[in-house]
């Protein structure tokens, strides 16, 4: 336990070394130095204006989420309900899930303007995929004699669904939820990089346009340490429901 | 239990072909006007335009030319890292987080970065594309080597192999179909990378294309680059999850 804390913390000591040494061989233009990026996170979490940034990339964030969850839940097990349904979605979904979607977003752009709701779209149209796969795969892959025993105890459509479906499914469902909510933030973040005039993803174009160097790897620090703790946080609710079911 | 594949296909082709036509109605229609999209069979025509007039084809050869190298470089470095790392578990333990959030940080907001280290062309839009595909590589490896039944290494040990001879002649055959699974990922996510950079700033590309038409109102020309781009990454992408498929059931899955 404490030998691994060890493990992680010189890993990080490491990291901040070669992050050093990187800097002075291709200079301060190309890569600023730890100690200079992390007091300017500092400064940007003590600002106003980062937090104002965060507050819209963070609605637009959690509007995605809802959608590309709730609505994916519900297309995944409408489509995971039939076995037929499933096996003719499954390669289409697929196939979208796989394109690179930040070549869409003209088109997003195109229909939205520069949004919210622009913001919102571009975030689910990266999220609900993987939602939508995995609801889809765990509805189908539930085991047959599950579904024998719902039948021997003459169990009401509903029953089946809340008391054998649902808790067998949850957590390859909840997986999925995972991994969308993590593209969900890939994906707001981009809509703000090339679509908007708000939020934490615009405050980065910013940096990026008047080559503040500084300021680009802070912003990308911070987003990198939100991102490891909700991915963290999911992993772990995720390792308790495999635990009970 | 399965039902029979024909059907399935057909319901399929139907499905989406209503997809595009429900599509091409509401733009001819102008439920959805010329400036946000064109008709879908106009896309198409624009697409073989572009193909068969080859006014773009520096541009596509550009971009092609440029994902081909990146992905090379993010499935070689990929595959060198994650063997580096399976074979120190400590490290690996340590490191493992860092690599799961990686892909939450749009990694392309350090291609400006790039652009001052290696100047406008080439160069920067490689190592923006390789960095972003060689991390999935290097996940997909580690689990591909995880999953190397120790019977086989048993086996490796009876026959007193040496390091390499294990190596070369049991791990990578064993590991083969997460690893393709992990080029399958490497070449998603580089085309993603330098797609990004052609459309942030390039000399030339199908990125560049597509930001430029996006820009002049040229809707012919953003969709049709868009479609052709789109289907090249489709095909890629289905050769390899068709390969994928065969190596998962001639090794995989006992």
């Amino acid at each position: 336990m404490s030998a691994r804390r060890f493990d992680v913390l010189l890993l990080f000591a490491a990291l901040l070394i070669v992050w050093h040494i990187v800097h002075v061989v291709v200079g301060p233009d190309v890569i600023p130095s730890p100690l200079n990026t992390i007091s300017r996170a500092v400064v940007l979490l003590q600002s106003e204006d980062f937090w104002k940034d965060a507050a819209n990339t963070g609605k637009a964030f959690g509007l995605a989420c809802a959608i590309a969850i709730i609505a994916g839940g519900i297309i995944g097990s409408f489509l995971g309900f039939s076995r037929f349904a499933a096996e003719v979605a499954n390669p289409i979904v697929g196939t979208i899930y796989s394109i690179p979607k930040i070549t869409l977003y003209p088109i997003i752009l195109l229909a939205f303007g520069l949004s919210l709701s622009a913001k919102v779209a571009f975030g689910v149209i990266h999220g609900i995929f993987p939602v939508i796969i995995s609801t889809m795969s765990a509805l189908t892959n539930v085991a047959a004699i599950h579904r024998r025993t719902s039948r021997v105890l003459r169990m009401s459509r509903t029953a089946t669904i809340t008391a054998i479906l649902v808790p067998a499914a949850l957590p390859e469902i909840f997986s999925g939820i995972r991994i969308g909510v993590a593209v969900t933030l890939l994906g707001t973040l981009l809509a703000e990089l090339f679509a908007s005039s708000s939020g934490v993803g615009f405050a980065l174009i910013r940096a990026m346009e008047i080559h503040d160097v500084v300021d680009i790897f802070a912003h990308a620090l911070l987003i990198f340490i939100f991102a490891a703790a909700i991915n963290g946080s999911l992993h772990y609710i995720e390792r308790k429901i495999y635990r009970h079911g | 239990m399965s039902y029979r594949p024909t059907s399935v296909a057909i319901v399929r082709m139907l499905v989406v072909a209503g997809a595009f036509v429900t599509l091409e109605i509401l733009c001819r229609t102008s439920v959805i006007n010329r400036i946000t999209m064109i008709p879908p069979t106009e896309m198409v025509s624009a697409l073989l335009q572009i193909v068969l007039s080859g006014k773009f084809n520096a541009d596509i050869a550009f971009t092609i030319v440029n994902t081909a190298a990146a992905i090379a470089l993010s499935v070689a470095g990929g595959f060198l890292v994650g063997a580096v790392l399976h074979a120190f578990p400590r490290f690996r333990q340590a490191a493992e987080p860092l690599l799961a959030a990686y892909y939450a940080v749009p990694v392309f907001v350090f291609y400006p970065l790039l652009i001052v280290a290696f100047g406008v062309g080439r160069a920067a839009l490689i190592v923006m594309g390789a960095l972003v595909g060689v991390v999935a590589m290097i996940v997909n490896t580690l689990s591909g080597l995880d999953r190397v039944s120790s019977v086989l290494m048993k086996t490796a040990d009876v026959l007193r192999m040496n390091r390499f001879r294990k190596l070369i002649l049991i791990r990578l055959p064993a590991a083969g179909p997460y690893l393709i699974t992990g080029i399958k990922l490497a070449v998603a996510y580089s085309v993603i990378g330098i797609v990004a950079g052609e459309f942030i700033l390039a000399t030339a590309g199908m990125g560049k294309r597509i930001a430029f038409g996006y820009q002049d109102f040229d809707n012919r020309t953003m969709y049709g680059m868009l479609l052709l781009l789109l289907l090249l990454v489709m095909a890629i992408n289905g050769a390899l999850a068709l390969w994928e498929k065969r190596l998962h059931s001639r090794f995989g899955q006992q």
